[in-house]
């Protein structure tokens, strides 16, 4: 029988053809539920921010793949800069002006991804960092949400977090706050149904183990024990778990935002620690920080220490004494 | 029949072994002319004991091992060794013994049964030694050996691998379901070779007939040190470490073998090759090779003799069939690719595969990493693939150490579930490789640093013994006296 | 701000900084490296092949005199700028390529004795600094493969120039 000659090739022969567009379509996919809500509460200009943050988004890809000599199709088609723009989109006030959205995505991707080296490199999440720069820079615009409900007027009032804080400061008590309009039955008005939306969103991505259980579970916890304990030893003065759980970005947070892997920690042991370092935070900031909501922030302070959480928290390997 | 607690991590991959399973195993016809490459798959070569023209029947001694990695090789057929020379084989390039197959099948008239029950243990490993026992489950390193550094560690539990987790490959399933009683006797004889009290089966739960014909052959042996242990079929529970871990719940030390916890581990092939040889005074001549894929016509488990080339037995399974556009020696996640079908079988090869596109897996283009940490979930060694693959681009040896790659089996399971579609297994190779010449050099260093601190203290004493003597010479020749 | 305030919050950074400094000094003078650990860490690191290329009688010499600052990094052609890279991570300076005028960078050679021309003179045995040649006067002299480390001192001493160097055969030891 004559000899054949056949192609060469390393193993293994088989794979199971995970691919990164396809992990982060299902980002997208589970960002779904929140943006409907979102159009529900406060009217179809969020669909107007997607739009500006995805084309803005694509466009400095774009631009910075071909600055660095990088092909710019294959690196564009995986669709992580879009989860970007969306997971912006989605955190902006809906009414802010379209050119601020654009600034902020541009912000995020440039400066956030690329000046670091592109996909995988970037020690910030890239969505917070064009939100801080976003926040800090244009206060007022950024801290104007509409009224929640089913009226799209665009009137504008404070959210439940931002009553809180005033409110708190002022001495009033959360049970007199709790009266205020901003507030729903158990977090804030219209904030409460965007959290289960995200949760909803998240728990679907724990099922398809696009994401693990450390991260959303530690944020959680990390939010909600400090949360507890303060407003059990003083009711008056801190909001209980259950709010802080259903207010503000905590869900979207926990598993959207604190999950991007990048700027994430590793190890399963450091992902714990990443994960409740950013609760911690976000409880510290909303409750005497500066800033009605904090999970931006905790995030980009979590996110300066995942080199070191990644040095001390490599796993006992298989054979090795602990 | 036990069932043990799962690995931590590893895969669940599809089998795609039911076609060749689908009939009993077959005979593959002898070769016209087996090549045995002198070494067999461990990495170290025998030296021949004949010479071109020398007559042997089957099971003649024609390579005597002479370092502890390589195997004693005996002819699979009969007939006139017609050159021994350097060719190509399954692991490269190397010398091999050619003979030429004259259809007698006659076999060497002093091959006689053994019997085991009355030797000592030493004496029968030494037996087992000459009969060319090797590990059949791939690495091919002598089975003398390892039951002899069981011996001196004294081991007291042998376990005897039939997990099989690898795709593809399912010759000791076949040999399980139709030989138990061979490999339950091999082990029986093992045990007496290393002095161990007890033996234990393990089969993956994916391979019911096997497990039920392995506690049928335990039953009708009634020999109460031998269990059968029902593992998940988790890949790669069947890699050494991980095996002795899931069936003795202990973990073999990174810097030691498996005899420091008591435990010893052989292949199911290896037990039964040991019954056939306790039974029949054969030496290890043949093995049951799977062979399939899609681009092979009739796809079937077959005992092949060693050194049949692998077109002859593909054509002993009706030849290519389709576009098959690799062949692979091994399963699917550590199997080695081969560019030409005309090198020979060896010990270790355990399965052939000839590969349509339908089983493969196409790659996309490398993506970089984005840490989702899916590697390190799926790792059996616990290690953390992303980190390693971060240390490995840029050459950091001290992290790679640090890291533990030296942990690393290569299993293939990183790779499997990568979105970036990285070849991590090929880079932490070649890593792996670069590591240990560094590794060599240090030593190589070390070792002349301290031949040249011995040359300076040589000098130095050298001089000052001179220096005395001439000091003393000195004041002879002055007539001061002797010092 | 008025004086009243900015004068206390002059005052204090002018004192942490004063505090941090003292403190950062005392850390450099009472916690130094020991100097012999690191001409053990930098001796680490050459390629012990005991040439004398740096002009130095063997690498632990050279070593010291990293340690010290009198020689720089870049003399070692046996090391190559592996060498130069790993020395320059140590110490914490720029690395650079290997002087020329130290010698170039060949790959690994051992030194082979051609046995039909040796004359027995045992003038070879001497110069090699780590032993690594066998032989007595009158008597065939050889390199041991394993221990060369291809500095090339053996070969000016013999008369009938009957060492000749080889590419190394590349197998872990």
């Amino acid at each position: 029988m004559p000899a054949m000659q056949f192609q060469v090739a390393a193993p293994p022969h088989v794979i199971a053809g995970f691919t990164v567009p396809r992990v982060m379509f299902q980002v997208l996919l589970a960002l779904a539920p929140l943006a409907v809500v979102q159009v529900w509460l406060f009217g179809p200009a969020l669909l107007l921010q997607l739009g500006v943050a995805a084309v803005t988004a694509l466009g400095c890809e774009a631009l910075a793949l071909r600055l660095r000599g990088r092909p710019v199709p294959q690196f564009l088609r995986d669709g992580s800069v879009l989860v970007t723009a969306a997971l912006l989109a989605v955190s902006v006030p809906p009414l802010l002006p379209w050119w601020l959205t654009a600034f902020g995505t541009a912000v995020g991707v440039l400066l956030g991804k690329h000046a670091y080296g592109g996909l995988g490199q970037n020690p910030f999440n890239p969505a917070m960092v064009g939100y801080a720069v976003l926040l800090v820079s244009f206060p007022v615009e950024m801290t104007r949400w509409p009224v929640p409900g089913p009226e799209w007027d665009g009137v504008t009032g404070a959210t439940a977090l931002d009553a809180l804080r005033t409110g708190l400061a002022q001495s009033y008590t959360m049970q007199e706050l709790m009266a205020d309009p901003a507030f729903g039955r158990v977090g804030a008005a219209g904030g409460e149904w965007l959290n289960l939306a995200a949760l909803l969103g998240g728990t679907y991505l724990l099922l398809r183990r696009v994401i693990r259980w450390q991260i959303p579970l530690a944020m959680l916890a990390g939010l909600a024990l400090p949360a507890a304990v303060m407003h059990a030893i003083d009711p008056g003065a801190h909001a209980g778990a259950l709010f802080h759980l259903a207010s503000g970005a905590t869900m979207l947070g926990a598993f959207f935002i604190a999950t991007d892997p990048v700027s994430a920690a590793t190890s399963d042991r450091g992902r714990l620690y990443f994960g409740a370092g950013i609760g911690v935070l976000t409880w510290i900031i909303r409750s005497w920080g500066g800033y009605p909501d904090g999970v931006a922030f905790a995030v980009l302070l979590m996110n300066l220490s995942v080199p070191l959480l990644d040095r001390y928290t490599v796993p006992r390997i298989h054979g090795h004494r602990g | 029949m036990s069932s043990q607690p799962a690995l931590p991590a590893g895969l669940r991959l599809d089998a795609h072994k039911t076609a060749p399973l689908q009939h009993p195993l077959r005979v593959a016809p002898a070769p016209h002319v087996a090549v045995l490459a002198l070494d067999q798959g461990s990495g170290e070569a025998a030296e021949p004991t004949v010479a071109v023209g020398t007559r042997v029947g089957v099971g003649t001694s024609i390579a005597r091992a002479a370092g502890h990695a390589a195997t004693d090789l005996h002819s699979p057929v009969a007939g006139v060794v017609v050159e021994v020379a350097v060719r190509s084989t399954v692991a490269g390039v190397g010398l091999c013994i050619s003979i030429e197959n004259d259809a007698t099948d006659a076999r060497d008239p002093a091959l006689m049964p053994v019997d085991w029950r009355a030797l000592d243990g030493v004496t029968l490993l030494d037996r087992l030694r000459g009969a060319g026992i090797a590990g059949l489950g791939g690495a091919a390193f002598p089975a003398a050996g390892k039951l002899t550094l069981a011996r001196a560690s004294a081991v007291a539990h042998l376990v005897l691998n039939g997990a099989e987790c690898e795709p593809w490959i399912c010759c000791d399933d076949a040999l399980m379901r139709e030989r138990a009683a061979d490999v339950v006797l091999g082990g029986q004889v093992m045990l007496a070779a290393c002095g161990a009290t007890r033996c234990t089966i393990a089969v993956e739960d994916d391979k019911p007939e096997a497990a039920a014909a392995i506690a049928a052959a335990i039953a009708a042996a009634q020999d109460d040190r031998v269990e059968l242990v029902e593992l998940p079929a988790i890949y790669p529970l069947g890699a050494e470490r991980q095996l002795i871990e899931a069936v003795t719940g202990r973990e073999v030390p990174h810097d030691a073998l498996p005899p420091a916890i008591g435990v010893v581990c052989q292949n199911v092939g290896t037990a039964a090759a040991v019954a056939r040889f306790v039974c029949t005074g054969e030496p290890v001549v043949s093995r049951i090779v799977t062979v399939t894929g899609h681009g092979v016509a009739f796809p079937g488990n077959l005992e092949v003799r060693i050194g049949t080339p692998i077109t002859e037995l593909v054509a002993a399974c009706g030849g290519y069939q389709g576009d098959p556009a690799r062949l692979i020696v091994g399963g699917a996640m550590t199997g080695r690719s081969l560019s030409s079908d005309l090198v020979p079988t060896t010990k270790g090869v355990n399965c052939i595969v000839a590969a349509t596109l339908a089983d493969l897996a196409s790659r996309d283009p490398e993506m970089p990493c984005i840490r989702c940490g899916d590697c390190a979930a799926a790792c059996p060694a616990r290690l953390l693939p992303q980190q390693l693959h971060r240390a490995a681009q840029i050459d950091d040896r001290d992290a790679l150490a640090r890291l533990g790659l030296a942990a690393c089996i290569e299993c293939g399971c990183c790779d499997y579930v990568c979105p970036s579609q990285i070849p991590l297994t090929a880079r932490f190779h070649a890593a792996r490789l670069r590591m240990q010449l560094h590794d060599a050099e240090r030593h190589r260093a070390a070792e002349a640093r301290e031949r040249f601190d011995r040359h300076e203290r040589r000098l130095a004493e050298q001089a000052e013994a001179e220096r005395l003597a001439f000091e003393a010479a000195r004041r002879r020749a002055r007539g001061t006296g002797p010092t | 701000m008025s004086g009243a305030t900015l004068l206390p919050a002059v005052g204090l950074a002018a004192g942490l900084a004063a505090a941090i400094g003292a403190a950062l000094g005392w850390a450099a003078s009472r916690l130094r490296p020991d100097a012999d650990s690191l001409v053990e860490q930098i001796d680490a690191l050459l390629p012990q092949t005991q040439c004398g290329q740096c002009r130095y009688p063997g690498c632990r010499p050279y070593a010291e005199a990293i340690a010290t600052g009198t020689a720089d990094i870049d003399r070692c052609p046996p090391g190559g700028e592996a060498t130069v890279h790993a020395l320059a991570a140590l110490l914490g300076r720029e690395p650079r390529p290997v002087d020329p005028q130290f010698g170039s960078t060949k790959p690994r050679q051992v030194a082979v004795v051609d046995e039909e021309r040796c004359i027995g003179c045992a003038l070879c045995l001497p110069a090699c600094p780590v032993d690594a040649i066998v032989g007595a006067p009158r008597f065939m002299h050889t390199v041991i493969e394993a221990q060369c480390t291809g500095c090339e001192l053996c070969l000016a001493p013999c008369p009938v120039d009957c060492i000749e160097l080889r590419p190394a055969a590349d197998l872990p030891a």
